[in-house]
């Protein structure tokens, strides 16, 4: 076991997945030469050339949709948008063509694709590059989309969504690069659609994930020196969206909050709540409580934008609450 | 030109205009739902140019897409029964009009997303480099979505990459009912391509011996080194935009001027100066072709709805 950073388990995980198979190959805005914007294919470009890391022009539409076009001709794109609030640009593409070719077409065509998005918000990067939109590409039948929250788990995700034939959105929350984990050396996969228990309790139950799985775990932690024992589970997965371990656990503690960095409304939390009561509604002790965005575009200003965000506060506030 | 070459030629341009008289009629019956985009007068750009292909190249186009299934070889029962939504149909029923392909003959579809495929048929092009084969790809699209994000990024990705594509664009005059030059600002398509460097020409799309040695060449030009290539093929749709256009847009004098150079018509009248066959021998080509029509509508009629149970097969590959 080494103790390595995300950003260097996902470097790992491409890098490895590259020398496996050489239909594997990168292509994003300053994957090559610039050796990635968040510095994750460093290095790559030296190693294995420009035919498999290829720099793209800043066009979105085209990286989203000709990363699909070269999935259905035999390839395994790993295809960079520089952060997920580009990826609007190429929603269609990713919607309505990676998400739907293999199903539309009667399953003649297979669309391998993984598209690689960091994003997030804390970082005083204002409005526009801010967003956590997780759950907007969770809304469709068709892609898969994870975001993970360890070192461990980034590693094990990024191979099985090289491995799977069909496409897969990669969100990287930029605020967990720098984070260390255990990670094991050599092969291994975490399978797609498959909750997580990051840390065993019986008071409450705390689903999470990405950037809002570490907020739980801090949150979890300080409820610990008062004798409150959270269950943290961690997604993983939004699409499949895995509920077995988020019930196992309701089934146990009988209460609930949810932590996500997107806004509430529609969110993660809506659709985990409202499955609680549809499956757990006789285990239902309590409301379930959301800890979500603040509804207001993320300011600049760094305490105004961070007083719209999650914390281990807010968190700590909605589990006494409920208790 | 060969005469059986000439000969196969006018089959197909024959089958595809019947088809399409076929699906109009069906579409009337509401026995086909859905949007319907039909491909009648412009024939000779799908045969010309597919003819030019090799086995190996790929073709992908936008929604109007019946002609290049038909011609590259596609089963017309099993288009038929898509278009009917059954099961037996080339997409299960799941595509419809608009979502034909036939992988197994290199034909990636049919999408209804104005410009969404002119990337996808980028990235099949990129796929071929990368794998150091000679297959191009045929990438056809209409004259309205040369406004659209897409055919810019991917025309310049192409271009930054030299990808083995022709970007065919069928110039039909119109897209729906706004005419080319009140919807592009360089109405000459070819000085869109000179925009990414790309060489270009311009086809007459009535004439499918000039098409297919159009295509033709231009293949070769790609093999040459010269990659990617642009192809304006003017043409004309002599029926509306989709079933149940008002027509507004154009006159009926512009649409008889057009039906003049009917492409069946040119190839015909080509067929019998060259003495490539007598008017009895294409009469007997058409009573095949209408056989093929039957047969197919009757395939299609007889075959099942797809099962409750096929709504959630196919969403992934891995479960
Ligand atoms: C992105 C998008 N915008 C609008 C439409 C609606 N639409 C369908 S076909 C069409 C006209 C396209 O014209 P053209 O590209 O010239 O192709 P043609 O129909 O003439 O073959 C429009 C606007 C669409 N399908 N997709
Ligand atoms: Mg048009």
């Amino acid at each position: 076991m080494a103790l390595i950073t995300m950003r260097q388990a996902i470097t790992d995980a491409l890098r490895e997945e590259m020398q496996r198979d050489d239909k594997v190959f990168i292509m994003g805005q300053e994957v090559g030469v610039w050796g990635g914007t968040y510095a994750v294919t460093r290095g790559f470009y030296d190693e294995f050339g420009e035919k498999r890391v290829r720099d793209t022009p800043i066009s979105e539409m085209a990286i989203g949709g000709v990363a699909v076009g070269a999935a259905m001709g035999g390839l395994r794109p790993v295809a960079e948008f520089m952060t997920i609030n580009f990826a609007f640009l190429a929603l269609d593409a990713i919607v309505n063509h990676a998400a739907k070719i293999h199903y539309m077409f009667g399953e003649q065509m297979r669309v391998p694709v993984v598209y690689r998005a960091p994003g997030g918000g804390g970082r005083q990067l204002g409005a526009t590059h801010s967003h956590t939109p997780d759950v907007i590409f969770a809304h469709f039948p068709g892609l898969k989309v994870v975001s993970p929250a360890t070192p461990y788990d980034a590693k094990g995700l990024m191979k099985a969504a090289i491995r799977t034939d069909d496409p897969v959105l990669f969100i990287e929350h930029h605020t967990l690069y720098q984070i260390r984990g255990e990670v094991p050396e050599g092969d291994y996969v975490v399978p797609i659609g498959v909750s997580d228990v990051k840390r065993p309790g019986d008071a409450v139950t705390i689903v999470a994930y990405a950037q809002g799985l570490q907020v739980a775990l801090e949150a979890a932690k300080q409820l610990a020196q008062e004798g409150i024992e959270a269950e943290v589970v961690d997604l993983r997965s939004l699409r499949p969206l895995d509920m077995g371990p988020v019930l196992e656990s309701f089934r146990k503690t009988f209460k609930a909050v949810i932590v996500e960095e997107g806004y509430r409304t529609f969110g993660i939390g809506a659709e985990i709540a409202a499955r609680l009561q549809e499956e757990g509604f006789d285990y239902m002790d309590a409301p379930v409580k959301r800890v979500a965005q603040l509804e207001a575009p993320l300011p600049y200003s760094r305490e105004l934008e961070q007083s719209a965000l999650i914390n281990a506060d807010r968190v700590i506030a909605a589990v006494k609450e409920i208790l | 030109m060969d005469k059986a070459i000439l000969l196969d030629w006018y089959r197909q341009m024959v089958l595809v205009r019947r088809f399409e008289q076929k699906c109009a009629e069906l579409y009337q019956l509401g026995k086909i739902g859905g949007f319907l985009h039909l491909y009648i007068g412009q024939e000779a750009t799908a045969v010309g140019s597919i003819a030019a292909r090799r086995p190996q190249d790929h073709v992908i186009t936008a929604y109007r897409d019946h002609a290049h299934a038909l011609v590259v070889g596609a089963d017309p029962k099993r288009l038929m029964a898509e278009l009917l939504g059954k099961a037996t149909g080339v997409s299960k029923g799941k595509g419809g009009s608009m979502h034909l392909a036939s992988v197994e003959h290199n034909y990636w579809g049919g999408y209804g997303i104005v410009g969404g495929h002119i990337p996808l048929g980028t990235g099949l092009a990129l796929a071929e480099k990368y794998k150091e084969t000679d297959a191009v790809v045929l990438c056809y699209m209409g004259d309205g979505s040369t406004n659209i994000g897409y055919f810019h990024e991917s025309l310049n990705m192409a271009g930054v990459w030299d990808l083995p594509v022709i970007y065919i664009v069928e110039n039909n005059q119109y897209g729906m009912g706004t005419s080319v030059a009140r919807a592009s600002a360089a109405p000459d398509m070819v000085t869109k391509a000179a925009g990414y460097a790309m060489p270009a020409r311009k086809v007459n799309g009535m004439d499918v011996i000039e098409v297919y040695n159009a295509v033709r060449e231009t293949i070769d030009a790609i093999h040459a080194g010269v990659a990617p290539q642009f192809l304006e093929i003017n043409t004309y749709r002599f029926e509306g935009h989709s079933m149940g256009d008002p027509l507004r847009y154009r006159t009926k004098d512009e649409v008889e001027k057009w039906r003049g150079d009917d492409p069946i018509g040119i190839l015909e009248r080509h067929i019998l100066k060259e003495n490539a066959a007598t008017k009895e021998e294409l009469e007997q080509i058409d009573d095949e072709v209408e056989a093929v029509i039957e047969e197919a509508v009757k395939f299609a009629e007889e075959s099942p709805f797809p099962a409750p149970e096929a709504l959630f097969e196919g969403i992934y590959v891995d479960n």
